[in-house]
């Protein structure tokens, strides 16, 4: 198969997608998360190269799972190789920002219909002092475990009942409405609550219960990016398997490292220093404070999403500090001149209809110098902080020049 | 042929460094200017890769 070929049958693999929620339930029996194990957003990390925010994120959940009373007891076992971590990505998951998932967390399950492949995220828990972010205080654990308890089985029941929800007809409408399923995801989450909420009011028979997951879902503008995330990656890892291809299918980084994967190069990361995001911050905070680079929900961009639709989302570009309207556009423009064709579903009414620009090419971007530009939130660098605010961040250059150098060598191989 | 050429009114295709674009648009020359520079920034040890990778011909 040429490269031209693979790559449009790895497009074509990538858009036509069909990602469908299916459930939510705990790790440990949605996707068999067993044994003592913490996942982590990004490329596979070691616990010494990890950056603080990451350190203290994966610390609190150890103790969220009850393996550790402390911090100190939580990294004695991580020491002694008593609690693994590995990537999300390793395990079918995507996590945002720091990524943490345990078995007793719940996880949403979508399915993409023409592979039968799944994907896991876990429930977003809201903005401020959350897990994601690195905050890990005694209320991050509080409200966990209500997610764990109360807020995941009444939103799986809802799911299962439902029959299912297709969520690239939600995305593709919630694009149209102004979200880029990244830093702004009002739309989308408004969509979804109103379908699940008559399943949601016949699943729950405390009505004191469903009143507070209500009040939690209404109160989260970026509830559906978890979903979003999973949908993303439900559509990209079934391109992994297509040999030949330059396409990207993995976007993702820990806070150390931003890793890369190529369709026609299977599971290997190519990885290379994360920059650190540019943007706006919470009153208080500063371009000083912030966290390297992290979290999987570049995966959102991998699939034309985020700063790839800057242009149907007005709103997002003065939130990530990006300017107006036509900065807006010039982004996504950018993004096309690194990508292999436009998006049949994902269409962009201040475009005229044209498509998101989707299917990074790695020649392309070693050819034009053009990085892949991610909306992202920004953590705070000091443990504990949680999030301070929010901005863009690029790609390395260098992942996509390693992954040259071995399409390459593949090529002269065969 | 280079007299002919001045001899008449320029029309000019500029690639590559727009700077020369703008000194002729200041001269009232009409210019089209084309965005361009050589492939992974002239290096060419990048360059011989995506010459290896390069879309065969059908």
């Amino acid at each position: 198969m040429t490269i031209a070929s693979a790559n449009q049958t790895v497009l074509r693999r990538l858009t036509g997608a069909e990602p469908i929620l299916i459930d939510c339930g705990p790790a440990r029996t949605v996707m068999g998360l067993t044994g003592r194990t913490v996942l982590h957003a990004g490329p596979p990390l070691g616990w010494e190269k990890a950056c603080e925010t990451m350190k203290a994120a994966i610390l609190c959940a150890i103790r969220y799972e009850g393996w550790a009373a402390d911090d100190a007891e939580a990294l004695d076992l991580l020491v002694k190789g008593a609690v693994e971590i590995a990537p999300c990505h390793a395990a079918g998951a995507a996590g945002p920002m720091t990524g943490m998932v345990t078995p007793s967390m719940p996880v949403f399950l979508v399915e993409e219909r023409r592979s039968g492949g799944r994907a896991f995220a876990t429930v977003n828990e809201g903005l401020g002092k959350v897990l994601r972010f690195g905050a890990n205080d005694p209320s991050v654990i509080e409200r966990l475990r209500w997610i764990e308890g109360e807020a995941g089985p009444l939103l799986g029941a809802a799911i299962r009942a439902s029959g299912g929800i297709d969520l690239r007809a939600l995305m593709a409408q919630a694009l149209r409405m102004g979200d880029e399923m990244h830093q702004r995801n009002i739309a989308a989450s408004s969509l979804l609550a109103r379908l699940l909420m008559p399943h949601l009011s016949r699943a729950g028979k405390d009505q004191d219960a469903l009143v507070r997951v209500a009040e939690f879902m209404a109160g989260n503008d970026q509830f559906f990016l978890n979903l979003a995330m999973a949908a993303a990656k439900a559509a990209a890892d079934p391109c992994l398997e297509i040999a030949g291809s330059t396409m990207v299918a993995t976007m993702a980084r820990n806070g150390t490292d931003f890793g890369i994967r190529v369709a026609g190069l299977g599971e290997r990361w190519f990885t290379a220093p994360v920059n650190t995001p540019e943007g706006l911050y919470f009153p208080g905070f500063t371009a000083a404070d912030a966290n390297p680079d992290m979290g999987d929900s570049a995966i959102v961009e991998t699939v034309g999403l985020g700063a790839f639709a800057m242009a149907a989302s007005p709103a997002v570009v003065r939130f990530v500090g990006a300017g107006g309207l036509r900065d807006a556009v010039r982004v996504t423009e950018e993004m096309a001149e690194i990508t292999l064709g436009e998006h049949p579903h994902f269409r962009i009414p201040t475009l005229d209809e044209r498509g998101t620009p989707v299917g990074i090419d790695i020649r392309k971007v070693v050819e034009t110098g053009i990085t892949p530009l991610i909306n992202t939130g920004i953590a705070g660098r000091a443990p504990g902080t949680g999030q301070i605010g929010a901005g863009v961040v690029r790609a390395p250059l260098a992942c996509f020049e390693q992954a040259l150098a071995a399409a390459a060598a593949g090529r002269v191989a065969t | 042929m280079i007299g002919d050429l001045f001899a008449r009114e320029l029309r000019v295709i500029n690639c590559g460094l727009e700077g020369f674009a703008q000194e002729l648009t200041l001269l009232g020359v009409t210019v089209i200017h084309v965005e361009w520079s050589p492939p992974a920034g002239g290096d060419p040890r990048k360059a011989a890769l995506l010459a290896a990778l390069e879309d065969e011909e059908a």
